[in-house]
């Protein structure tokens, strides 16, 4: 499941990689004004369309609704849209989900040396790691890293309700609560040029602090 | 200084304010008391100018026009809490909206491709 927003020039590569390895492709497009909904759809993408934009919390928690009301659907992989995961480290984790019977597996970039973020992301991303920690009681070493691995039953148990980029300590705050078995697995990011432009400021972490600390 | 209790008084009764749940009905009711002390005050300060001098300077504040500056202060907290507040509290139900809007067409598309299967 891939939330989608204005990402029109990478998103029909990343859904023809995902559809060569997963059976349903879900493009939560949030929005978008530069025909990505379109691209990911022709690419082979089952696509939902908010109206509006709403952020990528709430895109994540409509794809969460949407398979949640799947009977049949057992596991949901969270991936993001700018191509920046590997599908090999999806597909390996999930593997680890079904053979050790885990609910929830996350991705980090921290427990091997394959991805180098730079040091001024590194230090953010450390600090994200810390408050996360803080707020939420699981140890992980990554945060805001959007490969993660979810059984359904555990996506039922969860309501998301950080519309924009908090959503990422939360979901970790509310999967932890239903004390389902959980993994870190090490996955690499890529970090291309176009991910690198697109990512996250430095006064984005300030958004995400606010959006945590006051509701 | 008894101005200095009462403006950090002020200020932490602001931060509980903006940490209870928004949109309750004791929310709205504060909100409306705190309005209404707001027109009583503001036309005794009309009335009785001397009034706000006199209150001044028993809480150890040199004048009145200072006095309302401080309480202007307060009040613009208080405003720019509550519209924070009320704005949270209405892109909640926004998102929730736009998620059912997204969740009802996906269902039909979905109800369409079955039938067609």
């Amino acid at each position: 499941m891939v939330p989608l927003y204005n990402e029109s020039t990478v998103i029909a590569d990343v859904v023809r990689g995902l559809r060569e390895s997963f059976d349903h492709v879900i493009c939560v497009d949030d929005g978008s004004t530069d025909g990505s909904a379109a691209a990911a759809a022709a690419a082979g993408a089952r696509v939902l369309h908010h109206p509006i934009n709403l952020g990528q919390g709430a895109a994540l928690q409509t794809g969460f609704s949407y398979v949640g009301s799947k009977p049949e659907a057992q596991y949901v992989v969270t991936f993001d849209a700018d191509g920046q995961h590997r599908i090999e480290d999806a597909l390996e984790m999930l593997d680890l989900a079904k053979v050790e019977e885990l609910a929830i597996v996350f991705g980090s970039r921290f427990l091997d040396t394959r991805t180098d973020p730079g040091v001024i992301k590194r230090i953010i991303l450390k600090t994200a790691v810390w408050v996360t920690n803080l707020t939420t009681g699981l140890r992980l070493t990554d945060a805001h890293n959007g490969l993660r691995v979810i059984r359904t039953d555990a996506v039922r148990m969860i309501e998301l309700d950080q519309d924009r980029m908090a959503h990422a300590t939360e979901i970790v705050l509310k999967l932890g609560r239903t004390k389902l078995p959980w993994r870190e697995y090490p996955v690499e990011l890529l970090y291309t040029d176009y991910s690198k432009a697109k990512g996250q400021s430095v006064l984005n972490s300030v958004n995400i602090l606010v959006d945590l600390l006051v509701r | 200084m008894w101005i200095q209790i009462l403006l950090v008084t002020g200020v932490i009764l602001v931060g509980i304010f903006l940490a209870r749940p928004a949109g309750g009905d004791s929310h709205l009711a504060l909100r409306r008391l705190f309005m209404l002390g707001f027109v009583i005050v503001a036309i005794a300060s009309i009335l009785f100018p001397q009034w706000l001098s006199w209150l001044a300077n028993l809480i150890g504040v040199g004048r009145g026009a200072d006095l309302l500056l401080y309480a202007l202060v307060l009040a613009f907290l208080v405003t720019v809490a509550s519209a924070y507040r009320r704005n949270v509290a209405l892109n909640r139900k926004l998102t929730h909206l736009a998620r059912e809007i997204t969740l009802a067409r996906a269902e039909a598309e979905d109800a369409k491709t079955r039938d067609a299967q």
